[in-house]
């Protein structure tokens, strides 16, 4: 495929989906902001266990202080709700910088046991009554969402909140992955691979392991928080009981259904942990997560590398 | 003072279940170096498994008896059919598969049971048998149950030629397998005996916070410190870490943070260990050579 052909193809799936909450439902619509979302999210834990081999299990804790910083933020101080969403990548960098620094020292099976606990903490942490006044505490905050700027009526939808929101969230989703795709395909993402791969050598070649651990934890978490800034406002309510210890779960399903190590499939993660529990919740208020749990013993033996493994795959069959 | 003592033998009672869960996870990881995510939801399940029994009218101590074995069981063929296949595969696919393991016991035990709090039966009276002011029957029960599962525990380990070749197996893989011990066999055994004493531990704690399905997600991290204070590979290490964690839990909890941030406890213990001691109290600094 020439370069030319591929960005043809990429400019007309962007307005595909520029274009695709005009002729959905309202209810659809919400549905896809929150894929975008978790596609977001996903992606930001994909840079720090598929590509940086450190495993986090507790990144529902940053998706959480995003959405909490966002909804405070607009609730207490009554700042401009997208104003928040820097805000809250920059408070959950800082977040992911400093659990990055105990990160350092734990390898392998001790950050997971490290962030699992974060994960298990977090809802309790929530509902402290410290900080209610802050956090609403059980109640949570419930906010508005953000009032689109113009009148626009598209194949007989109008321009509702819904799907205003979809056109933030989408085009914030693609300034993200640009910027993922650019970062670790490029020098920044050789060394963050060499360190998963080789730390004694990438140390040797001159990689500094320290900043480029650390930074890559901030970079995830921060990522992670801008989603939970948005999901604030897409949901526009939020309590401690939105963020359970199994949402960090949830976002680890993603990222091994998308594919350990992949950019796109963090979409492929996203579809499956928005849709397939709504699908499951029919059977029974447990089969959502039974099948989760099939799902990552069987891509665990089957397809380590997830459906963006597949698809590779496949490509390859069909050129040789 | 009285309420100062009643809180510090609270606090054993729930050391003992962390120092079961502790010495539990601390099986698995002597013998794999993998921290067993699962452990806390194969117990909750385990007890499940003990409630339906005895819902059904079997004696308390026949269904107890039994659990253990059904545990045994399951942990053992949990080994040979998940752990098995990925005992090479990079950490992040064992993670994926603890993961997936705790997931679906969770699920299940949710599924057939019900995600309704239930009660669990405790076999013991209700008032002490001795300096009944201070300890419940139940505390007193629960304390001596897991004493003997730990000293059995030890008594296997050190006096039977098959605790020997566990030992082995653990400490040194390639010399065992080459004087005939089955070292994957013996990683099997480890699963099935981690899952029966984690089964007891969640008989022992069901009747005081209650059974459902995510019973054991806190007791686990209380668990997790417990063998991380003690050190990670040191069993003993992992019994006097829970204990301590128990009565500390208590102290706190009552004097100082109150019930609300125990979990945050735990996870700032959990981290503080793991930065600053990550051998624990009692095990020995692990170097790698380049």
């Amino acid at each position: 495929m020439s370069a030319i052909f591929k960005k043809i193809i990429l400019a007309v799936a962007v307005l595909a989906a520029v274009l695709l909450p005009f002729v959905l439902e309202d209810f659809r619509v919400f549905q896809l902001n929150l894929v975008l979302i978790y596609a977001i999210a996903i992606l930001g834990l994909n840079i720090l266990t598929g590509y940086g081999g450190q495993i986090s299990l507790g990144h529902g804790a940053f998706y959480a202080v995003g959405a909490y910083t966002s909804a405070i933020l607009i609730s207490q101080v009554g700042m401009s709700a997208y104003l928040t969403i820097p805000i809250a990548a920059v408070v959950c960098l800082v977040m992911g910088v400093l659990m990055g620094f105990p990160a350092l020292r734990l390898a392998g099976h001790y950050l997971a046991l490290a962030t699992f606990a974060l994960a298990i903490a977090t809802p309790q942490l929530l509902k402290y009554k410290g900080i209610e006044h802050w956090t609403g505490g059980v109640q949570g905050i419930i906010l508005d969402k953000p009032t689109p700027p113009f009148v626009l009526t598209l194949f007989g939808n109008e321009l509702s909140e819904d799907r205003w929101l979809y056109l933030v969230i989408l085009a914030i989703a693609l300034g993200l992955f640009w910027l993922a795709h650019n970062l670790l395909s490029g020098r920044v993402g050789r060394a963050i691979v060499a360190i998963r791969d080789q730390p004694t050598a990438a140390a040797a070649l001159g990689i500094n392991l320290t900043f480029v651990k650390t930074a890559t934890f901030g970079l995830s978490a921060a990522y992670t928080g801008i989603a939970g800034a948005l999901s604030a406002l897409a949901v526009a309510y939020i309590a401690p009981d939105s963020f359970p210890s199994f949402l960090s779960i949830s976002l680890l399903v993603g990222v091994v259904v998308g594919g350990l190590g992949s950019i796109s499939g963090a979409i492929f993660g996203a579809l499956f942990i928005q849709f397939v529990p709504n699908i499951a919740d029919e059977m029974s208020k447990s089969a959502p997560w039974a099948v989760y749990g099939g799902m990552l013993l069987a891509l665990a033996y089957v397809a380590p590398d997830g459906v963006m493994g597949i698809l590779q795959k496949l490509k390859k069959r069909r050129q040789s | 003072m009285d309420s100062f003592l009643l809180q510090v033998t609270a606090g054993l009672a729930n050391g003992g279940i962390y120092a079961a869960v502790g010495l539990a996870l601390v099986m698995i990881h002597q013998a794999t170096h993998h921290i067993n995510f699962a452990q806390g939801e194969m117990a909750t399940f385990s007890t499940f498994i003990a409630w339906a029994m005895i819902q059904a009218g079997v004696p308390y101590w026949l269904a107890f008896v039994a659990t253990m074995v059904v545990s045994f069981v399951a942990g053992l063929l949990i080994q040979r059919i998940f752990l098995k296949p990925v005992e090479k595969a990079p950490i992040l696919t064992n993670v994926i598969v603890f993961v997936g393991l705790l997931v679906i016991f969770n699920a299940f035990a949710g599924w057939i049971f019900e995600h309704t709090i239930k009660s669990f039966p405790s076999p013991f009276p209700v008032e002490g048998m001795f300096l009944a002011q201070y300890f419940s029957g139940h505390q007193i029960g629960s304390i001596s149950v897991t004493l003997v599962v730990l000293l059995s525990v030890f008594c296997f380990f050190r006096f039977t030629p098959l605790g020997l070749a566990m030992r082995a197996a653990a400490f040194n893989p390639e010399s065992a397998r080459l004087v005939g011990i089955r070292v994957s066999w013996m990683l099997a055994l480890g699963w099935g005996m981690a899952a029966l004493i984690g089964a007891v531990a969640g008989m022992m704690i069901a009747p005081i916070v209650f059974l459902d399905p995510n019973m054991m997600a806190g007791i686990l991290l209380y668990g997790f410190a417990a063998a991380l204070l003690g050190g990670i590979d040191n069993p003993w290490g992992a019994v006097v870490g829970g204990v301590i964690l128990g009565v500390l839990e208590n102290i706190l909890g009552a004097y100082v943070i109150g019930s609300d941030l125990k979990l945050t406890m735990a996870l700032v213990l959990i981290v503080t260990i793991l930065i600053f001691r990550p051998y624990g109290l009692f095990g020995k600094p692990i170097f790698s050579r380049v």
